[in-house]
Formats: C-alpha cells, structure tokens, sequence
C-alpha cells in the first residue's frame, strides 16, 4: 500500500537530523511505510510533500472521526477485506434514530436506553456511538430542538443530523459547534449546496446515491469540489443488495484503489426489516462485513449485547490474544483458609472465571498461568497447561505460603489430568472443580462448607 | 460501475454433498463465490438449518428453550417429530450425548434405540452426532449405522484418532461423514487427506471446524473458515473444496449470557438467548458455513430470514 520507505525517503531533508526521534531519515521513512508513525513527526518536511505522502500513505478506506474531545468517533481507516490478514481497525459505530415526529416518550425511551444499553466485557467497554435525529417534516424549530435536547442529554454521542432542508442542518450544526457531527445526505440533487455547507461548518458529509453508481457519482463530484470526510449510502433496496453493495465498496476502495468508495459506509437495517429483531441480525451482517456505522430504530439491552459482543470479537485483533499476567490474585479478600483454583492466562478465561469467583463472594485465591493468551483446552492441547507444567507454576509462585492447606481446584475440563498433576505435587490434593465457571458460586459455597 | 473493479469469482467450486436420502433429501455446497457474492457467482444451495435432539433428557438447558419441548424433552423421537412438524425442521440432529464415557456412559445398544425410533418418526435426513469420544464414538456409530444405512444420515464426527475405523463404516454404507478438527487450516486439510486415503471421498465430507460461540472464541473460527474458504476458491486448495457444518447450538446454550436471568442490564434472558444463537450461525454463515445445528426455534426462524433475504433473486 502507498510509497515505500525508501520513497518516502527521497522526499525528507536527509539530513538525520533526529529530531523525530529516529536516528536517521532512512529509519523513519521505514515506520512511516508502515504506518507506524505519522509523517508530521519530521518538523522539517515541505508542507507540500507532507500532504503527499499522507495521501500516500492514507489506508484506502478513509478514517472520518466525528464527534470533539473525549467523544470522538472514527469510522472506517480499514485496509483489508479479511480480519486474518491485519485486523479491523475501528469497530462499526452503532446509533439509535431519534425524529421530530416521534411522541415525546419515544425519544425520552431510547436517549435513556443509550445511556443504559454499555456493559463491560473482558475488561474491554460495550457501549453505543451515535444518534441518528431525523428531520420527519415537522420544521427546522423541531429538529434543531431535538437536536439540542439530544446534545444535552447525551453529549458523549456523536451526530447524524438528518434533514432534506440545508437550512435546518446549519441551525443545527452551530448548535453542535466543535462537536462534528455527520450530515446526511447528499443526493444528485443536493449535493452542491450540502457540499458548500459541510465545508463551511467543518461538518463531515454523507453521500446517498440511488444506487452504487450514482453514489460513485455524487462522490467524485463531492472530492472535486474538495471534501474530504464522507461517508456512504448506497441506497440499497433489499437485503440482499445492502450486504453486495458494502462488499463491493470495501473491495473496490481496497484492491482498486477507487476513489470515490474509499470512505466508511453508512447503513439503515430498519429500511429492509419487518421487525425489531429482524433488523437486528441484519445489523449482525453488517458489522462483520463492513458498515462504518449502524443507524437501529431502536436500543434494548438483550439486542445491544449480543451485537456489540460480536463487534468485539469481529474487531479484537487476530494476532494477539487478550492476556492477563502470571501470578496469584487474591479475590474477595482471602486468607490462610481460602480455596485456590487455577486458571489459563487468556483474557477471556480470566475474566470469566474471576468475575464469578467474585460474585460468589467467597474470598479465593486465583492462580493465574502463563498459556500465552490460549484458553484451557486450548492450552493443554498445545502443551501450555499440562500437569508438568502447571506443577511447575504451582511450586514457584509462592501459594504454599499463602495457605495452610494444601487443596487445588482445577477446571473441570482437565479432570483427566487429575492423577498424573497427584504425582508431580505429591503435597497437594487435586479438586476437580465444575466444567463451566458459572458454576463456581455453588461449588465454592460448599467447598468453604467442607 | 465497471465490473473489474469489483467482481473477482471463485476460480473453483465447493463440492455438493448430498444430506439425507428421497425426497427430503437436500444438498449443501456448489458454489464458486465467497458467501452470498451473488453478484459475481453461484450458490446453488442455501445454507441449511437441523434442529438439535438429544437421546436424554438435557440438564442444563435453560428454560427459555426447554419450553419449546417441555413435553417431549426425554422422548427423542417425540421430540424429532416435533421439531419437524411444529417448527419445520428441515433436518434433524440427535445427538448421543448420554453415550459419553464422561457423562452417563449408555451403550451402542441405547443408542441404536434411540435412533432407530427417530427414523422412523421423521422423514427428513438425520445427522447422528456421537458423544464426541473417539473410543466410544466408534462402537456407537457402528451399531446406528445399521440403522440408517438405507435411510441415509450423516455420521460423525469423525477424528484423526478414529478416521480409519469410521471410514470405513461409513464407506459401507455410503454414508457422508462429520469431519472434526480443531480450529486450524492445516489440521482440517490433514483429516480430509486422512479420509481420502481410507476411500471416503470428498463428496462425503463435512468440515466440522470446532466452532466457539458468540463472545468465546467465535472470532477464531470466524477466521479460520474464511482462510479454508479463500484458500478453496482461490487458491486450488481441493483438499478444502467441502462444505462447512457447524455445530451452534450447544456451544450457545452452555454459555453464561444465555443462561441468565432477565433483568435491567441484560434484558429479556430468552431474546438475548436467541440473539446469541442467531447471530453466532450468521456470523459463520459470512465466513462460509453451509450446515448448521441449532436449537432455539426462533432463532432459527430468524435466521433462516435472513438467510433467504441475502439470497433473495433480483
Ligand atoms: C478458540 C479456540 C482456539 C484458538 C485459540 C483461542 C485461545 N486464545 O485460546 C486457536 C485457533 C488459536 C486454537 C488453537 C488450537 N486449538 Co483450540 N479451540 C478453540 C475453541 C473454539 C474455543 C476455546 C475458547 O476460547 N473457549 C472459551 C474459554 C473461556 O474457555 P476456557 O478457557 O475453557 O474456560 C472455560 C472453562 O474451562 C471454565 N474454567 C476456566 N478456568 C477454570 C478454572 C477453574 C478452577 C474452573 C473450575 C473452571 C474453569 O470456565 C470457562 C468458561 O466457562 C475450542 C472449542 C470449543 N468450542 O470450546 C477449541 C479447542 C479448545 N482447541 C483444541 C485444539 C486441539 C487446538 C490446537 C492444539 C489445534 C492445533 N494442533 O493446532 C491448537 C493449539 C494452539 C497452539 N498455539 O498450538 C481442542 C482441544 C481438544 C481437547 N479436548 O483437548 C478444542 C476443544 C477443539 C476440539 N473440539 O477439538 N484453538
Ligand atoms: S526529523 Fe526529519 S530530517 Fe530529521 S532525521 Fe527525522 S526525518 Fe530526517
């Protein structure tokens, strides 16, 4: 992708100077290729060039942030198609639409559910991003007002100001003032006056065509009049066509290098469902394959979770796992008495395992080994979490002082290592412990019983 | 649009492989294209959907799905007829959980029962899933492939440890076969060699991937069918040109979110139950599943939904 270092190069003042922080030109030039580091590093580069090579070197679907501040959104930034070859960058921004039409009550419901709908998983934040406020023809009063109560309540979401009356979108774009909101849209008709207004409010600018081709069309013509924040709807029809058209966007801006698709999607799953949770699993579509951003009619938690779940695994990166660190963490305050169990060192085990450990409120000692990120199973298949291994763990890192007793609990699904982990700590009793950690809080009551 | 700019088809195609036998029979695989790319080649087949029966009664399904079969959980031939003749079911799976060494350790004998009893309640193809102990699985399926030769059913699954042996039961009744392994392109690649060199063709396999469900380990198969798929369609990997089955059902249900109860933070246990389970079958669908078990009857439905929207003719 873009200019190689040696490239990248050619352009800088060669004089290592190291004012970047590399030693030389050259070792910089490299990082840059990679995208490690950005150009603006060098102080002495021509703004020119500059502009260049960031073009250059810019991933081929663009990243548009919105928002200010601490709230801000990226959508898009993505260079391939497939997670294994890199990783997905930003996740899908998921929004709740919000319109001037909707009781009063609706609205109060679903600015309330943002707010409700964010969960912590695996220490990693499940939260939404956006709201979507629709102008329903109810005048530009009502939908700067929306806007404004929108922004008050929630000044952690970012913006889609959606309104066919260039007027309406301004009022409501000095409202948001640094906030940068997301405007929507520019169609054949429009785009000119809605291409002028964006750039005057520093606003980013979404393009919606009456299919792929147009909205190729409307692209071009928004990057020649100099736009650079955009954001797409294809104007699919059906299903079917959502989910080809965001395929071929990705595909087109990613292996082509073609311009006008090189921008994050935007995209509706209510405009082709019948039902709630029918707009739900094709918003499960659309965050594996490819939408910047998700716009749904409505948030409840038992639908959020579930999707925002599967955002974090599409998104988390492939190359490495989530880790905790080796050792022994004391849970719910334990002393000499206290059972000991142990567990893998992958983050997701540990979470899972110590979040149930603590809600049984039995204080535990919780001996963590290093699997290199790899689950149970995982890890004994690779050799990680055999009863050598964690013989070996258990002798070193100190739990024999810790407690008085000599009782390990292990997980349920190592029960046929019970025998040989007997032979390499003859000191210690093994406990099979339940296969699933949701059923520690039971097992753990009784073993402080026993 | 010009069409280079965009379209870049399969340069082979996913072998069928026939489910079932008569006139319920159906086919998965035969396409040339990532999942769904109608716009640039086939799927001649759908992705498919067989509903779960166990030959015991579970333990440790929540209620939020054991309601859909309060009164035939325990009968699995009650209950097959059910899943075909309430919800549809397209295809059933029994799986011979109450055969595991592990669990209740009942005998090829039970088994073959069970099954026997099943058939005869249903028509659509059946799948019989052994306990998944390469030891026992081998006496099971043995006895029940008696049972189904003529009927036709897919066995498995079949491991590296148990190939040889289950080869070539299957073989000598010219049954398709379940092939597990474990999360990896190499291993999944090894096993269908394995089975080939025992005389099972590929026409008779399904590539069972281990999948992980919706918030543990999902990710993982995610990528790992869609490199086996790549490397099929792209790359002349024959070895890899076999359709994915993927086995949804119970790695959701065990899962902690799908057992908890309703309340403010999580919402309605059931829904969210449902969602995990659809969402996990999608997913894999994306990256290239073609046979999916499952056990919530609207989260089937709601699959299938959007199963048939993202094939729907334009
Ligand atoms: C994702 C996955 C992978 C990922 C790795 C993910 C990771 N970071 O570990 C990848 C693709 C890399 C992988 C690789 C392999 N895998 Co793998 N993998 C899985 C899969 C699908 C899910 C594992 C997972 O993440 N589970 C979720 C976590 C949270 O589960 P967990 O750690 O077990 O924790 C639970 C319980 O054990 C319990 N618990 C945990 N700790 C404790 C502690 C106590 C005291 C108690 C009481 C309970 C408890 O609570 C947790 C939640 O309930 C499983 C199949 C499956 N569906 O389970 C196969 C599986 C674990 N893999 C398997 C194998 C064989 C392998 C490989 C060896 C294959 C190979 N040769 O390449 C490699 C080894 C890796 C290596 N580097 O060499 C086999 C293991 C077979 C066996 N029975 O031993 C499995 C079971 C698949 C199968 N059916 O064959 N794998
Ligand atoms: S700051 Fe610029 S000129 Fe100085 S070494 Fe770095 S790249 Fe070269």
């Amino acid at each position: 992708m873009g200019l190689t270092g040696i490239q990248i190069m050619q352009k800088l003042p060669k004089t290592n100077c190291g004012d970047c922080g590399f030693p030389t030109c050259l070792a910089f030039a490299m990082k840059v290729a990679a995208g490690q580091v950005e150009i603006d590093k060098c102080p002495h580069v021509d703004p020119a060039v500059k502009e260049e090579i960031a073009e250059a070197s810019a991933p081929p679907i663009r990243t548009v942030v919105l928002g200010s501040g601490e709230h801000q959104v990226k959508l898009g930034g993505e260079t391939v198609l497939f997670r294994h070859e890199k990783r997905f960058e930003n996740p899908t921004a998921v929004g709740v639409r919000v319109a001037t039409d909707m009781a009063e009550e609706e609205v109060s419901r679903r600015l309330s559910a943002f707010k409700r709908c964010r969960w912590e998983r695996v220490g990693v934040q499940l939260e939404p991003q956006m709201v979507a406020v629709e102008d329903a023809g109810s005048g530009k009063e009502a939908f700067v007002s929306l806007v404004k109560r929108v922004r008050e309540e929630l000044p952690e979401a970012v913006l889609v100001l959606m309104s066919g009356d260039p007027e309406a979108l301004s009022g409501a774009c000095d409202l948001c003032g640094e906030h940068r909101p997301l405007l929507y849209a520019a169609t054949l008709d429009n785009f000119k006056e809605l291409g002028e207004l964006a750039k005057e409010k520093k606003a980013a600018l979404a393009v919606k065509g009456e299919n792929l081709g147009e909205t190729a069309r409307i692209s071009e013509e928004l990057l020649k009049m100099g736009l650079k924040d955009l954001v797409l709807d294809t104007g699919a029809q059906s299903v079917r066509e959502l989910y080809e058209d965001q395929v071929i966007v990705r595909r087109a801006a990613i292996k082509k290098r073609f311009k006008p698709f090189g921008f994050p999607t935007i995209t509706f799953p209510y405009r082709y469902a019948r039902d709630f949770l029918s707009e739900a699993i094709l918003a499960a579509v659309l965050i594996p394959k490819y939408a910047g951003a998700v716009v749904l009619s409505d948030f409840r938690p038992d639908v959020l979770f579930p999707l925002f779940v599967e955002r974090m695994n599409i998104f988390t990166d492939p190359q490495k796992p989530l880790v905790v660190e080796e050792g022994i963490y004391p849970i719910n305050g334990p002393d000499e008495n206290s059972p000991v169990l142990i567990t893998c060192n992958f983050a997701l085990t540990y979470f899972i395992v110590s979040g149930e450990v603590e809600g049984s409120r039995v204080p535990s000692w919780l001996l963590i080994k290093d699997t290199e990120g790899l689950s149970v199973l995982t890890a004994w298949a690779a050799g990680k979490f055999g009863a050598d291994t964690i013989a070996e763990f258990v002798k070193k890192c100190g739990i024999a002082e810790k407690v008085k007793h000599r009782k390990l609990i292990i997980p349920g699904y190592l029960a046929g290592i019970k025998g040989e982990l007997e032979d390499e700590l003859p000191d210690w009793e093994i406990v099979i412990g339940p296969r699933e950690a949701s059923g520690l809080p039971a097992f753990l009551k009784e073993w402080k019983a026993a | 649009l010009p069409e280079d700019l965009y379209k870049d088809p399969g340069t082979a195609y996913i072998r069928e492989v026939e489910i079932g036998k008569g006139a319920k029979a159906f086919k998965v695989g035969g396409t040339n294209v990532l999942p769904f790319h109608l716009f640039e080649g086939e799927m001649r087949h759908p992705p498919r959907i067989a509903m779960e029966v166990l030959d015991v009664k579970p333990e440790d399904w929540p209620e939020s799905l054991t309601k859909y079969f309060a009164e035939v959980l325990g009968d699995p031939a009650a209950w097959a007829k059910k899943c075909v003749e309430v919800y549809g079911a397209e295809a059933v799976c029994v799986y011979l959980l109450g055969t595991d060494p592990n669990y209740l350790n009942l005998d090829a004998k039970h088994a073959r029962e069970v099954v026997e009893k099943v058939a005869s309640a249903v028509e659509v193809p059946l799948i019989i899933w052994g306990a998944g102990h390469a030891e026992k699985d081998v006496e099971v399926l043995r006895e029940v492939a008696e049972v189904v030769g003529d009927r036709g059913a897919v066995i498995g699954p079949v491991e590296e440890a148990n190939h040889r042996t289950l080869g070539a039961t299957a073989m000598g009744y010219g049954l398709p076969v379940v092939a597990s392994s474990p999360i990896d392109v190499n291993l999944a690649k090894q096993l269908n060699i394995l089975l080939e060199n025992v005389g099972v063709s590929l026409d008779k396999i399904l590539m069972d991937p281990s999948i992980g469900a919706l918030g543990y380990g999902l990710e993982y198969t995610y990528s790992v069918m869609e490199r086996i798929r790549l490397a099929a369609l792209y790359a002349q990997d024959d070895k890899l040109q076999v359709p994915f089955v993927c086995n949804v059902g119970r790695e959701v249900w065990k899962t902690k979110e799908a057992g908890l109860p309703s309340d403010e933070t999580l919402g309605d246990q059931e829904i969210r139950g449902i969602l995990m389970e659809a969402i996990t079958s999608v997913a894999l669908a994306l990256a290239g599943g073609d046979l999916f078990i499952m056990r919530h009857p609207k989260a089937i439905e709601l699959t299938k939904t959007i199963i048939s929207g993202l094939m729907q003719q334009s």
